[in-house]
C-alpha cells in the first residue's frame, strides 16, 4: 500500500522534476565546460562527470534533491595534479590524473562503506573555510586572465594575482582584436553574473545566468556569421574545443605513475576535497529540501565514489555533490532524485544536438562564470563572518588560506588543524585536557520525560565531534532535545556551529533543540570566548539613524495608527510555515509596522547557494486570522501557471465568476473548503483591487506584490488592502 | 553481600584521616557493624594517641573499634586482614586531582579494589559533618551479579535513609544493530530502542519483584552510551550521592590498557562508589 503510494507520487512528480532537471542542465552545461577548462582538462570531461554523476547517483545515491557533477573545489587540485604529473605535457598529465580520479573514487567507496564518508566532520570549520577561500582565490587568479582573453598567463597563484593589474592594462591597450573581443565578452559575461540577481523578472530568471552567457555568446557568433560582413573576430584557440566524434573519443586513464609520491598525494587531495565538498553540499541542500528529508551521507558518498570511478574511466572529472546546481534544482521544485537523472539526460541531448553551437562559446565567457564562482568562494564577506566569530578564528582562517595558496592543499589543511589545536591549548592553558580525554567516550544520551537529554563531558571540539554527532543523529528532529555542556571545560567553534545547524534543522522539522550549560563562567576560564559562547541568534542590527524611507514610514504609521519599529528583533516564526519560504531562507526582518493582527515588514531572504545565491529584500504583509481558513495560494494568471498545470497543480475555477477565474490563479489542496471560503464578497474584493500574490496557511495570510521593497505609497496601499481583507475574512 | 557486620578502614596518618574516620564511624553505626582499623606501619604512642583523639571527637561507636597494627606491604596486609577478619566492607578514600574537581583512585586503593574479596566503598568527599545521602544510582546490567547488587543498594538506601534509587540500564550501541543514516533507519532505530528499553525495564522489574523496597522510590532509566563509562557520567549529572556497581568479573592486563566498565569509573570517580562483591 505504502509502496504503491510512493510510486504514484513519484510518477506524479515526474513532470516537475523533468522541468527542474532541464533548468539545472542549463546551468550545468556551461559550468561543466568551464570547470573542466579551468582544471586544465578537455572541456568535455566536465560534461562527462555531470552525465555519469547524474545517472549513477540518482540511481543508487542516498540524498533526495542534490545534483551531482564536477565541483569547483576540485578545480585547483586537479589543475595542479595535471601540471605536476604531466611535467609540461598537459594531455599526458590529464591521463595520469584520470587514474588518480579513478583511485580516489575507489577510496570514496571504501570510506562510504566504513561510514567515514563525512571526512569533513574531522576538520575545524574555520580551517575548511580558509581552504575553500584559497580554492576560490586559485580559481579567480587563473581565470581572470582567461576572462580578459589572455591564455598565456602562467605561474603560481600569487604570481598570477600580481599580474592582474598588468593583465587589465594589456587588455585595454591591446591591438589584437581577437583578444580584445574575447575580453569584452568576458567582462560582459561577468556583468551578467553580477547583476542577474538584481533583475527579478520571472521570464528572465527562467534561464540561469550562465546559460544567458552561452546563449548570448553563441548568438553573437551567428550575428557575425549571418548578418555582419565582418568575420567573427575571436580566434579559434579562444573558443571551446570539443572532439568531433564525442561518443567514440573517450580518453582512457594512464596508471603508469601509480606508485609515485606525487600521484599518491594527488589522490589524497582529490579524495579529501571531493569528500568535503560533497558533505558540505549535502548538508546545505538538506536544509533547503522543502520535504525536510535527511540524506544518507554514506550511501551518497558510495554512489559518488562509483560515479567517479566510471567517470574517470570515460575521461571525466570527479563527481561531487554541488551546491549551486542543487539549489537551482530545489528552487525549480525538483522533488526527488529523478531531477538529477533528467539533468544528465538533457546534457547528453545538448552535447549530441548542439555540439557545433557549443564550439562557438569563447573561453573568456566561461572564465567569467568561474571568476564569479571564485569570488563567491573567497568573498570578503566570508572573512567578515569568520572575524565576527572571533579573532582567533580569523587567524586560523588566514593561516590556512595563505599556506594553501603558497604550498598545497594538504599542507594547508594540516596547518589549519595544527593551528586550531594549538590555539585551543593556549586558550585552555592545558594540554592534558585534550590528551587524556580525546579517546574517552564523552557523550551520554538518555530520554527523560519524553525529552532527549545529551550530556557532554570534558571537552567538545572538532577532535571528538563525531562522538557527539553520532548521538545527536539518533534523535528524531521532531522531538525535543537538550544538549548540556555543563561538564565540558571547553567547546570549540566547530561544535558551536554544528549545534546551531542542529537547532535550525530541529526548528524546521517542528522539534526543539536547546544548548545549555554554557552561560556559567567557571573561575579561571572567564574568557569571553566565542568558542564557548551561547548560540548566535539572528543578527540584530544596531540602533542607527533612520533613513528617509524609514522616517516616512514612521510618519504614515502615525497617520494610520500602526506601531512602527525600524530595528526589530522580532522573529516571525509563522513565516516559515508559508510555502513561499519553504525553500527560501529568512535572514532578517526589519521596518515592522503592526496593528492588531496585521504586520507589514521588510524581509531579507536568500534563495539558492553559491553562485546561484540571490539575496532578496521584499516588503510583505502578514495577517493573523482569527478564524481558521483553508490553505490556498492566489496569484495572477500567467504563463507560469500554464506550466504549473503540467506539474500537477490545478487551478480552481469558480464558475459563477468567470472574470475572477480568468484573471486569478487559485490553487490549494482542499478544493471544497476553498470554494466555500471564497464568498461573493471576497471575490468581488479581489476583483476590484490590485492583484497581489496571496498565500494562506490555516492561521495566517501572506500578501506580497513584487519581490522587492515597497515604496512608502505602496506600503500605504498594502496596509489598506490588508485591513479591508481582514475585515471581510472575519465576516466569512 | 547483604549483611554488613564488619567494616575495615585503612588508617594512614594523612590529612584526610579525620574525615575518613568520621565517615567510617558513621557508616558503622548506621549498619550497627564493627569497625576494624588497620594501620600498615610501626605502632607508636603518638599515632595511638592521635587516633584516640579523633575517635573521641567522632560519634560514639556502638561497637568498640578494633585496631590492627602490622608492618609490611600495605596491599598484602590489608587483603590478609580482610580474609582473616571476614570483613564485609572495605572503605577507601579517593584522591583529588590538584586544582580540579576530579577524583581518582590511588595506586594502592586501585590494587585493593581489584583484589579484595569483599565489597568496597570508595569515598570521594568524606566529611566531618554528615552529608545526607539522597540519591543512589545502581547499575542494572544484564549480569549474574546484578540482582545481588540491586539488593545491596536497597539495603544501603534503607540504612542510609535514602529515599531515591535509580536503576540504570546501559544499552550499548552495538545492541541497536541499526546505524542511523536517514529518516528510515532513524525510525527503525527509534523503534528498536524503545523495544530494548522495555525489555531491560522488564528484566529489572523481575529482579525487583523479590526485593522488599518499601518507602523507597525506585526508578528505571535506560541510557545509551559506552558501558561502565556512561553510568558514571549519568551519576555525575544526576548528582547522585552513591553509585553502586557490580564487581568486575576478571580484570586482566588488557583491561587495564584498554579500560572498560569499572576501570573508567576508577580513573574518574563521579561520586562515592560502592563495588559489590
Amino acid at each position: 500500500m505504502n509502496k504503491k503510494n510512493t510510486l504514484k507520487t513519484f510518477i506524479g512528480e515526474i513532470p516537475r522534476n523533468l522541468f527542474s532537471g532541464f533548468v539545472v542542465s542549463l546551468i550545468a552545461l556551461p559550468l561543466g565546460l568551464g570547470l573542466a577548462l579551468a582544471s586544465g582538462a578537455p572541456p568535455i570531461s566536465g560534461i562527462i562527470a555531470a552525465i555519469v554523476g547524474g545517472i549513477v547517483v540518482s540511481l543508487i545515491g542516498g540524498s533526495k534533491v542534490t545534483i551531482t557533477g564536477p565541483g569547483n573545489g576540485l578545480v585547483v587540485v586537479i589543475l595542479s595534479a595535471i601540471t605536476v604529473l604531466g611535467n609540461g605535457d598537459m594531455y599526458q598529465g590529464y591521463l595520469y590524473t584520470l587514474a588518480a580520479i579513478v583511485i580516489s573514487g575507489i577510496l570514496l567507496i571504501i570510506l562510504g562503506f566504513l561510514r567515514m564518508g563525512a571526512l569533513g566532520d574531522f576538520f575545524p570549520s574555520s580551517a575548511i573555510q580558509g581552504m575553500l577561500a584559497a580554492i576560490g582565490i586559485g580559481i579567480f587568479a587563473k581565470q581572470i586572465h582567461v576572462m580578459l582573453g589572455n591564455l598565456d598567463a602562467k605561474g603560481s597563484i600569487v604570481e598570477l594575482l600580481i599580474q592582474v593589474p598588468e593583465g587589465i592594462f594589456n587588455f585595454l591597450k591591446t591591438d589584437n582584436s581577437s583578444m580584445f573581443y574575447a575580453g569584452l565578452i568576458g567582462i560582459i559575461s561577468l556583468l551578467i553574473m553580477v547583476f542577474y540577481s538584481k533583475i527579478r523578472n520571472r521570464y528572465f530568471q527562467l534561464i540561469p545566468a550562465p546559460m544567458w552567457i552561452v546563449v548570448l555568446s553563441v548568438g553573437l557568433y551567428y550575428y557575425f556569421d549571418v548578418f555582419s560582413a565582418a568575420a567573427y573576430p575571436i580566434d579559434k584557440n579562444l573558443l571551446i574545443a570539443l572532439p568531433n566524434d564525442i561518443l567514440s573519443n573517450f580518453a582512457f586513464p594512464d596508471f603508469g605513475k601509480v606508485y609515485q609520491l606525487e600521484f599518491i598525494s594527488a589522490v589524497i587531495s582529490i579524495t579529501l576535497i571531493a569528500s568535503i565538498e560533497s558533505l558540505l553540499s549535502i548538508k546545505a541542500v538538506d536544509k533547503l529540501d522543502p520535504l525536510k528529508r535527511r540524506s544518507n551521507v554514506n550511501k551518497d558518498i558510495r554512489a559518488l565514489g562509483l560515479a567517479t570511478v566510471i567517470s574517470g574511466f570515460l575521461g571525466g572529472l570527479n563527481v561531487v555533490t554541488v551546491i549551486a546546481r542543487s539549489s537551482v534544482n530545489v528552487n525549480n521544485k525538483g522533488s526527488n532524485r529523478s531531477a538529477n537523472f533528467f539533468h544528465a539526460l538533457f546534457l547528453v541531448a545538448f552535447i549530441l544536438l548542439f555540439a557545433t553551437e557549443l564550439r562557438k562559446i569563447p573561453l573568456s565567457a566561461l572564465a567569467a562564470i568561474l571568476v564569479f564562482t571564485g569570488y563567491k568562494l573567497a568573498a570578503p564577506e566570508n572573512l567578515k563572518k569568520v572575524f565576527n566569530i572571533g579573532s582567533e578564528q580569523l587567524l586560523i582562517f588566514i593561516a590556512t588560506l595563505l599556506v594553501t595558496i603558497s604550498t598545497s592543499l594538504i599542507t594547508g589543511i594540516l596547518v589549519g588543524i595544527i593551528i586550531t589545536f594549538i590555539i585551543h591549548i593556549i586558550i585552555n592553558k592545558n594540554v592534558l585536557l585534550f590528551i587524556k580525554n580525546i579517546l574517552k567516550p564523552n557523550v551520554l544520551m538518555f530520554t527523560e520525560d519524553g525529552k532527549y537529554y545529551v550530556s557532554v563531558k570534558n571537552f567538545s571540539s572538532f577532535l571528538n565531534y563525531t562522538k557527539l554527532k553520532s548521538k545527536l543523529d539518533q534523535i528524531p528532529e521532531t522531538e525535543e532535545a537538550i544538549v548540556d555542556f555543563t561538564l565540558c571545560d571547553f567547546v570549540d567553534h566547530s561544535v558551536m556551529e554544528n549545534m546551531n545547524n542542529y537547532s535550525e534543522t530541529f526548528e524546521r522539522k517542528g522539534g526543539h533543540f536547546e544548548v545549555i550549560g554554557l552561560d556559567d563562567s567557571k573561575p579561571g576560564s572567564a574568557h569571553p570566548f566565542a568558542l564557548r559562547k551561547i548560540l548566535p541568534k539572528h543578527r540584530v542590527p544596531k540602533k542607527g539613524v533612520l533613513t528617509k524611507r524609514q522616517k516616512f514610514i514612521q510618519k504614515i504609521s502615525e497617520e494610520m495608527q500602526y506601531s512602527y519599529e525600524a530595528f526589530s528583533d522580532l522573529e516571525l516564526k509563522e513565516l516559515t510555515n508559508f510555502g513561499y519560504f519553504k525553500t527560501r531562507k529568512i535572514d532578517k526582518v526589519s521596518n515592522v509596522l503592526t496593528n492588531n493582527d496585521c504586520t507589514i515588514f521588510d524581509v531579507q531572504f536568500s534563495e539558492g547557494e553559491m553562485i546561484a545565491k540571490q539575496i532578496i529584500k521584499a516588503t510583505m504583509l502578514h495577517i493573523h486570522t482569527k478564524n481558521k481558513i483553508p490553505k490556498f495560494t492566489l496569484d495572477k494568471e500567467g504563463v507560469f501557471e500554464y506550466i504549473l498545470h503540467f506539474s500537477g497543480y490545478k487551478d480552481i475555477d469558480i464558475d459563477a465568476h468567470p472574470d475572477f477565474s480568468k484573471r486569478f490563479y487559485l490553487s490549494g489542496k482542499n478544493e471544497e473548503k476553498i470554494r466555500a471560503f471564497f464568498t461573493d464578497e471576497l471575490i468581488l474584493f479581489f476583483e476590484s483591487n490590485k492583484q497581489y500574490h496571496i498565500e494562506a496557511t490555516n492561521v495566517g495570510l501572506l500578501v506580497l506584490s513584487n519581490e522587492r521593497l515597497a515604496s512608502v505609497k505602496e506600503i500605504k496601499a498594502l496596509a489598506y488592502f490588508g485591513a479591508s481583507l481582514q475585515k471581510i475574512i472575519e465576516r466569512c | 553481600m547483604q549483611k554488613i557486620h564488619k567494616i575495615l578502614i585503612g588508617i594512614a596518618f594523612s590529612p584526610n584521616l579525620k574525615p575518613n574516620l568520621f565517615e567510617a564511624v558513621r557508616i558503622c553505626n548506621m549498619f550497627n557493624a564493627e569497625l576494624i582499623g588497620v594501620h600498615v606501619g610501626e605502632k607508636t604512642n603518638k599515632k595511638e594517641t592521635d587516633l584516640q583523639q579523633i575517635l573521641l571527637e567522632a560519634e560514639v561507636l556502638k561497637k568498640p573499634i578494633k585496631t590492627v597494627w602490622q608492618e609490611g606491604e600495605p596491599v598484602k596486609v590489608i587483603l590478609n586482614t580482610v580474609i582473616e577478619e571476614q570483613i564485609d566492607l572495605l572503605i577507601l578514600g579517593a584522591l583529588q586531582k590538584e586544582n580540579l574537581l576530579k577524583y581518582y583512585v590511588g595506586s594502592i586503593a586501585r590494587k585493593l579494589t581489584r583484589k579484595a574479596s569483599c565489597s568496597i566503598l570508595l569515598l570521594i568527599k568524606p566529611s566531618i559533618e554528615r552529608q545526607a545521602c539522597k540519591h543512589i544510582v545502581v547499575n542494572g546490567l544484564k549480569d549474574k551479579k546484578t540482582e545481588e547488587t540491586i539488593r545491596t543498594s536497597v539495603l544501603f538506601s534503607k540504612h542510609l535513609m535514602c529515599k531515591k534509587v535509580t536503576i540504570v540500564e546501559e544499552i550499548s550501541q552495538s545492541e541497536l544493530q541499526v546505524k542511523v543514516d536517514d529518516d528510515k533507519s532513524l525510525r527503525k532505530a527509534t523503534i528498536i530502542k524503545e523495544r530494548l528499553k522495555n525489555r531491560e525495564d522488564q528484566r529489572v522489574k523481575n529482579i525487583l519483584k523479590g526485593i522488599d523496597s518499601e518507602n523507597i522510590s525506585i526508578q528505571m532509566q535506560s541510557i545509551f552510551g559506552t558501558r561502565g563509562y556512561s553510568i558514571g557520567h549519568y551519576a555525575k549529572i544526576k548528582r547522585a550521592d552513591l553509585l553502586v556497581m557490580n564487581a568486575p568479573t576478571n580484570v586482566g592486563i588488557l583491561d587495564r590498557i584498554f579500560p572498560h566498565d569499572i576501570e573508567y569509573i576508577l580513573s574518574e570517580l563521579p561520586t562515592d562508589v560502592l563495588i559489590v562483591k
